[in-house]
């Protein structure tokens, strides 16, 4: 492997110090072997500014916490790796996501928004029996909602949307995914009527402009493209039905 | 402290992983008013992490047919070492059922039996049946005399949290995320909340509660190499333990998982050895029925995990410029398999390694995993010391995992522990007031802004965090690992001792303004120390071995003087931890054998000889 030096240009602002203007900041490493974001980070912040800001949890793809503008694309760090990019490294937070500090930004108040919006949970009138064994599920129904369920809400999807850009209310690929997975469980008992009365505008799934980089640049590769279509299906279909009654 | 800091509220749960949002849950749920602190927006919680499953035996599969809670409980005892409590293995078995099955009404996809006749990587012939079709599916985890885990694809912890969480939101319980508790507000009798500091504006803030629950998970971080998240700092324990009053229990009982991916760590499900991966040593020999004849690769944690180290030790691992490590090999179990039921291996495998396991081995080492020590709770919850502290989940000491807990049993505990606990809190908040003193609040407010406020003004010496932190993790990883002794533990505590007291001299390198990332880690290192040394010191105390806990000076179990749990108090300005011990409850299993290959230990052939 080559022994290059890297820079990274790193965006800085601290909201405690906002005399302070944001400014990109930069920053020299040599590279390592197997070395991610992740790791190059730490090693900045704990080698030469122990002040840098920036988000991980699991450090292993599962969690969503460090989705990051890298070298302009939103990308998770721990996931991306520096062999794979230039010895020049832009990081800039998520846009769309309110800014935290540096790299940091809270995608936790978005995303619990959006579930409160779109009630992604189960909506049943059936009471829950301690006595009683499971109700039965297909085992293909139950991989199908699994595959809508992966999301990990990082919020790549959002920062790379331009409807979620100019409008603070689309909820975007991952709330339309989300909406999918309830689409599909058969445990939700709510009509595709009752969903395009949260969905069926604007901000949901009529926002959609079609530009798909949602799908482009999801880290988990979760076919984003087919569960829009899906949703816009379902919508149409229940809208024309109303139309009808 | 200005009182606009302050909030009140009926039940404080400190974590939002899956025990802590299951303790929230029930307490909404009985009409509590319940406030959770977290350190990061609840979805990130390293709950979400867990791959493999959650024990239930609903006996659904070919492979569990007859399966029932005493066999549960005979494994889970088995598995503990029997350093168990048998009452609350008792209870956490027939409830475990219930518990799974409340998750799939909430949501939760679980992987479902699908009938047929299928053929095991072994060539044994099985078959499902079709009036199981559509139940709960289960595989095989180590440690367990039938197929009793239930899973979601890969990626059960995921689906389990965003169940839980979505059943959080719809009750409207009160997150508050990016918030960290600092200490706990007590006065030596009764706990009433938490001071905590917002990691979005550095600022400290007041919790008052009836009830307080700490649910904050592992601290697998003071490892340095461990499979757990990096938020895995163990602050919950350590600021039960700054206390005085409450003990941690059975510290020294750490786990090693046999399958975390050489460089980075990451763990790879046991999920790979439940359904027929093996292990390869250097010249491509399949090591473990040579020591374990009749479990395998699916012998309980501890034992895979000593077997490989030994045998890496003997000279048969493979070299790589991070150590020597041995294989994972999954590539027989195909690509279908492997796509699907193990999809997120086959994930971290290209993402991390950049190979596929359907044509690729996977290079593996033992790695710190899970804590089975924590907050000492009795059978309900209750925190020993302060009434009105509650503890679940993984920083709980409750004790369902003796000194080794069984694959699948933590995502089991911490959902069943959760409703236990939950049940429990609810019941106390209703009659307890809210009954606390403004001194008391400001004094505990007023000595964590005396700590940041000698960081922020720099008088407290030369030391450096994050150099202090590294030689800990460090010292830990070389003298209190898989293998320990008493030359090794010795040298770890006195390290850690010097550590410990360095820990009160740092001085930050950065302005430490705002949501500042080094004053957080400055604020949190001595608590961590002070784990170091429960672990350690409680280590070098136990002469024995059992479970995770080996010692090769003293390689045998020894129920005469040791059938007993370690409690680690820290008394104020103490340097050390003042030990105690207490016995463990036997109710229904005597200590017996374990069943595995390695009890040839109690006949004096010893490993490491």
């Amino acid at each position: 492997m080559s022994n290059r030096t890297l820079t990274f240009s790193i965006f800085r602002y601290n909201p405690a110090t906002p005399e302070i203007k944001p400014r990109m900041q930069d920053f020299q490493l040599d590279e390592t072997a197997d070395m991610s974001v992740f790791i190059a980070l730490n090693r900045l912040r704990e080698e030469q500014d122990p002040s840098l800001m920036f988000d991980f949890v699991c450090r292993a793809a599962v969690c969503g916490s460090c989705a990051m503008l890298i070298n302009g694309r939103p990308r998770l760090a721990c996931k991306t790796l520096i062999k794979d990019l230039p010895e020049h490294i832009t990081l800039m937070p998520l846009p769309v996501f309110k800014l935290i500090g540096d790299l940091s930004v809270d995608t936790g108040t978005w995303f619990h928004d959006l579930n409160i919006r779109t009630e992604t949970w189960i909506h049943t009138d059936k009471n829950f029996d301690p006595k009683a064994v499971e109700e039965r599920m297909d085992n293909p129904t139950a991989l199908e909602i699994y595959e809508a369920e992966r999301c990990i809400e990082c919020g790549c999807c959002i920062a790379a949307c331009a409807t979620a850009n100019i409008r603070a209310d689309f909820i975007g690929a991952a709330g339309l995914n989300r909406i999918a997975r309830f689409l599909i469980d058969p445990r939700d008992q709510r009509t595709p009527a009752q969903i395009f009365e949260v969905v069926g505008t604007d901000e949901g799934i009529f926002g959609c402009i079609g530009l798909m980089a949602c799908d482009d640049l999801c880290p988990l590769e979760l076919p984003l493209q087919s569960q829009l279509a899906f949703v816009r299906r379902k919508m149409g279909l229940a809208a024309l039905k109303s139309k009808r009654n | 402290m200005k009182w606009q800091e302050v909030h009140i509220t009926d039940v404080l749960v400190i974590g939002a992983g899956l025990a802590g949002e299951r303790v929230a849950i029930e307490a909404a749920m009985h009409g509590h008013e319940t406030t959770i602190l977290s350190l990061v927006p609840p979805r990130r919680s390293h709950s979400t992490a867990a791959q493999g499953g959650m024990q239930a035996s609903l006996a659904n599969v070919a492979m569990g047919y007859g399966d029932n809670a005493d066999i549960h409980f005979e494994d889970t005892v088995k598995g503990s070492d029997w350093g168990a409590e048998q009452d609350v293995v008792r209870r956490f078995v027939n409830l475990a059922p219930i518990a799974v099955r409340q998750l799939a009404h909430w949501g939760v996809p679980w992987t479902r039996v699908v009938p047929g006749k299928k053929t095991l990587p072994s060539g044994t012939e099985i078959e499902d049946l079709a009036e199981k079709e559509g139940l709960i599916a289960q595989r095989a985890f180590g440690g367990t005399a039938k197929w009793r885990t239930c899973y979601a694809a890969d990626g059960t912890g995921h689906v389990l949290q965003y169940a839980m969480d979505s059943v959080v939101v719809k009750l409207g319980v009160t997150v508050h995320d990016r918030m960290e508790a600092v200490s706990l507000i007590h006065d030596g009798e009764n706990c009433y909340g938490c001071i905590a500091r917002c990691l979005r504006s550095g600022r400290l803030r007041a919790y008052l509660a009836k009830a307080t629950v700490i649910a904050t998970g592992g601290y697998g971080r003071i490892y340095g190499t461990s499979t757990n998240a990096v938020i895995n700092e163990g602050t919950g324990m350590a600021i039960a333990l700054d206390t005085g009053v409450v003990p941690l229990g059975n510290m020294e009982a750490v786990q090693f998982h046999p399958t975390g991916i050489v460089p980075t760590n990451i763990l790879v499900t046991e999920g790979c050895r439940g359904d027929g991966g093996y292990l390869l040593d250097k010249n491509l020999h399949r090591f473990m029925p040579d020591y374990e004849p009749a479990k395998k690769e699916l012998a309980s944690r501890d034992v895979v995990s000593r077997r490989m180290t030994y045998h890496i030790r003997q000279g048969f691992g493979v070299e790589s410029p991070y150590g020597p490590h041995l294989w994972l090999d999954i590539r027989h179990l195909g690509p279908e398999h492997i796509h699907t039921n193990l999809r997120e291996v086959a994930s971290i495998c290209k993402n991390f390694l950049d190979i596929d396991p359907v044509d690729s081995l996977i290079p593996v080492v033992p790695t710190q995993h899970y804590s089975m020590g924590g907050v000492r709770t009795n059978k309900d919850g209750d925190a020993y010391g302060l009434k009105g502290l509650f503890a679940a989940g993984e920083s709980a000491c409750w004790d369902l995992h003796g000194f080794n807990r069984l694959g699948g049993n933590s995502l089991a505990e911490t959902v069943v522990m959760g409703m236990v606990v939950g049940m429990r809190v609810a019941e106390y908040v209703r009659e307890a007031p809210l009954n606390f003193t403004p001194r008391l609040v400001s004094d505990a407010a007023a000595k964590q802004e005396a700590r940041i406020e000698a960081l922020l003004s720099n008088k407290q010496g030369e030391e450096y965090v994050y150099e202090l932190r590294r030689r800990m993790e460090e010292t830990l990883l070389e003298n209190v690992g898989i293998f320990r002794d008493h030359a090794k533990l010795e040298h770890a505590v006195e390290v850690l001792k010097d550590l410990h007291a360095r820990s009160y001299r740092i001085r930050l390198r950065s302005n430490g303004l705002g949501p500042n990332p080094e004053v957080g880690a400055a604020l949190r290192l001595p608590g961590m120390l002070k784990l170091a040394l429960c672990i350690a010191y409680g280590a070098l105390k136990r002469t024995e071995s059992r479970g995770s806990h080996y010692r090769e000076d003293y390689p045998q179990r020894d129920d005469t003087n040791w059938l007993k749990r370690t409690l680690a108090y820290w008394p104020e300005g103490a340097e050390l931890p003042e030990l105690k011990y207490e016995p463990v409850t036997i109710i229904e299993l005597p200590p017996g054998e374990r069943g595995y290959g390695e009890t040839v230990r109690s006949t004096g052939v010893t490993m490491g000889e």
